[in-house]
């Protein structure tokens, strides 16, 4: 089969699969959707031993009847013993596998070996695919994408608010029954190309890397969707190139990557922006503290004009050392302080800075003593952590709310610019 | 003249795993009113919430809203659930969630359009929250979560409203504005059945009561059935609550105003 053709094919899986599994992902069904796709192989041994031919059409029916017959197994164990969610999965996930392995077995034993193409729904093999298989996986496709576009509002309300959607009327046992049978025709097209263990991944670890980029469904469905066809993509352009080797691992191992490079550097989410960004506020606090602390060695002696050394701020709050001098430097590179010889002092820039951060320090115990009626000696500490995280806002409406108080708490006088 | 009932329910009872959770809950509420449903928790109010909605469909028994089946009048009927009913960090905004209110009348591919969003945002100014439209709703605070759910709510324009836990987690500014909203909305021809905690507020808000714990304990005008007999009958059997419930009854006999909310 041609490259081409198998590219094409795993593009639209991609679509497909990235796009129902975003509902598998919102409606927590991640693991089901492994169990329906373990499930499938009985259905598929099933079918070839039925018809004694490798027809997709019939090989897709039989593994249609016992992915769907999984489905309701899981929910009746649910609703008529006192067994869990989980237990009821990994018991219908391990028993449905190891019949289906039974059959493989058996089918191996009596039908000779070349039959062993059964194989390929373990790992997936786009390139053992034939013309109608392709057929087939178009058809479905189209059929999920249509229909997700069709009921778009239907899926997003019963994912979100399943007993909303019941109180508006609408049929949500239509609709939840509807998204398991096309997710498990996805899952039964998608297993000759990724193969039945892995094929649990293609559904919703796209989702689940998109989710770390966007806050918005049709961006998510999009950018899954997108996901899993280039992730399709790699995999399958890899597995071709290096002969008996089978697609799944390869897809997986790129949708692994995104997932991990999702984790990692997306925006606000990932891990790597919000250790930069605490990194950031730290820094911030650091180099708040220094301009408040030639503030407070002015206050104390009088002059704002005199330079200071690092020993007269280490004095005066604790600095560790090193961390100062640099912190020192980035302030200067910001135009907030200037040195001359081993002495620093602040610039206009600085000043404003500086007062700023003492006035909504000195605000913020205000508040605490007056409104909270907090004792005075105990607001220090909250105002010292407080005073970087207020907003030009809060400052405007906490001024409003205390009518500008000359003095805070301990009576010391609070500088307005 | 006798006013229509807007809500009768005939002999509920519900379970869950056959085990009942509400017994023979039998009242009719007349239309126009601003109605509480009190009761401990646990007491089944969210659950009668959810059959009268036809959510859960009760062993036996039945009810009519508007005299009639409620298929046949979903459309004048609205439900905001409990906030912890969903799960909030779901991709979608304050506007988003607002627009699922009209979903129901949106047919199949047939997109949400300008009017729709007009109108989406028009409800959630009625309830103050216009800065946020665009907000993601896991970013919202709980009370801005709750206003969401009820300019939702708005959105379907309807004539009898449902409540579970309004103002559960709202500070007390946010929950006179959403009374007086009520208020405006009851004036305006509108029934609306609130389920509620707050003792110290029912006298000021209601004007009917609905008084549950299992069982009905009893349905009447508030300033009929809210008397210390019937608390202690709807909230008594747990210790614990009891000696809360002392603690409210105590301050009940004081009068209201003397609480001070921060
Ligand atoms: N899905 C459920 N499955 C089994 N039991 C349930 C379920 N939902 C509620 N119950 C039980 O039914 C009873 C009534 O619950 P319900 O949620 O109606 O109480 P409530 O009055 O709304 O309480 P709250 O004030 O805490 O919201 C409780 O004993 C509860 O444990
Ligand atoms: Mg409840």
């Amino acid at each position: 089969m041609s490259i081409l053709v198998i590219l094409l094919a795993v593009v639209f899986l991609g679509i497909a699969s990235g796009s129902i599994g975003t509902f598998t992902f919102l409606r927590k069904r991640a693991l089901l959707g492994d169990a329906i796709a373990h499930a499938v192989l009985p259905g598929v041994a099933l079918g070839f031993m039925v018809t004694g031919t490798k027809m997709p059409f019939f090989l897709i029916l039989g593994a249609c009847f016992t992915g769907s017959l999984s489905i309701y197994l899981m929910n009746t164990i649910v609703q008529k013993s006192k067994l869990k969610m989980d237990t009821a999965i990994a018991v219908v996930l391990s028993g449905f596998f190891g019949i289906g392995i039974l059959l493989i077995t058996y089918i191996q034993r009596n039908y000779g070996s070349e039959q062993t193409g059964l194989d390929k729904f373990f790992f997936g093999k786009a390139a053992a695919m034939l013309y109608s298989d392709f057929i087939w996986l178009f058809a479905i496709c189209i059929l999920v994408i249509v229909c997700i576009y069709a009921f778009y509002k239907e899926f997003l309300l019963i994912s979100f608010d399943k007993n909303y959607a019941k109180s508006v009327g609408l049929n949500v046992r239509l609709y939840e029954f509807l998204l398991s049978f096309l997710t498990v025709l996805v899952i039964v097209t998608g297993i000759q190309i990724v193969g039945i263990i892995l094929m649990a991944a293609l559904l919703v670890t796209p989702a689940s890397s998109a989710r770390f980029w966007t806050n918005k469904l049709s961006n998510l469905i999009i950018l899954s969707s997108v996901i899993a066809s280039i992730s399709g993509i790699a995999g399958s352009l890899l597995s071709y190139s290096i002969s008996k080797m089978p697609t799944g691992p390869w897809i997986v191992i790129f949708l692994s990557l995104i997932a991990v490079a999702s984790i990692l550097f997306a925006p606000k989410r990932g891990v790597v922006a919000r250790n930069l960004k605490s990194k950031r506020l730290k820094k911030k606090m650091f180099h708040d503290n220094i301009l408040k602390t030639f503030y407070h060695l002015s206050e104390a002696d009088g002059s704002f004009n005199t330079l200071r050394t690092s020993s007269e701020l280490r004095n005066r709050r604790y600095f560790e050392e090193p961390k100062l001098s640099l912190a020192l430097r980035d302030l200067m590179k910001l135009d907030l302080v200037h040195q001359s010889e081993n002495k620093w002092g602040l610039s206009n820039e600085g000043w404003i800075k500086a007062k700023r951060i003492v006035k909504v320090h000195r605000l913020w115990e205000m508040y605490l003593t007056k409104h909270l009626r907090i004792s005075s000696d105990h607001v220090h500490d909250d105002a010292d952590t407080i005073e970087h995280f207020i907003s030009p806002e809060l400052e405007k409406e906490l001024e409003k709310l205390l009518a500008y108080p000359d003095e805070d708490p301990h009576h010391t006088k609070i500088p307005y610019t | 003249m006798e006013k229509e009932s807007i809500i009768e329910a005939h002999d509920l009872t519900v379970s869950y795993d056959k085990k009942p959770v509400l017994w023979d809950v039998d009242f009719k509420l007349p239309a126009g009113l601003l109605t509480g449903v009190i009761g401990p928790n646990g007491a089944g109010k969210s659950t009668l919430l959810k059959t009268l909605m036809g959510i859960l469909k009760p062993d036996s028994g039945y009810v009519k809203l508007f005299g009639n089946k409620l298929d046949e009048v979903r459309k004048k009927v609205s439900y905001v659930p409990q906030r912890e009913s969903v799960d909030w960090d779901f991709p979608a905004s304050a506007l988003d969630v607002v627009l699922m209110g009209l979903y129901a009348q949106k047919g199949l591919f047939k997109r949400i359009n300008k009017a729709d969003r007009e109108w989406a945002m028009y409800c959630l100014e009625q309830l103050g929250m216009q800065d946020y439209k665009n907000r993601q709703i896991s970013q919202l605070s709980g009370g801005q979560q709750q206003r969401v759910f009820l300019a939702r709510s708005l959105a379907q324009n309807a004539s009898l409203y449902l409540m579970d836990e309004p103002f559960a987690g709202v500070d007390a500014t946010t929950e006179k504005s959403i009374i007086d909203l009520l208020q405006k909305m009851k004036n305006d021809g509108k029934s609306i059945v609130v389920v509620h905690h707050d003792l110290q507020s029912v006298n000021e808000y209601f004007d009917w009561l609905l008084m549950v714990n299992t069982r009905l304990v009893a349905s009447g005008p508030t300033s009929e059935v809210f008397t210390q007999e019937l608390l202690e009958e709807t909230y008594g059997g747990k210790l614990s609550i009891l000696s809360q419930m002392a603690h409210i009854l105590k301050n009940l006999e004081i009068g209201r105003k003397e609480h001070e909310k921060i």
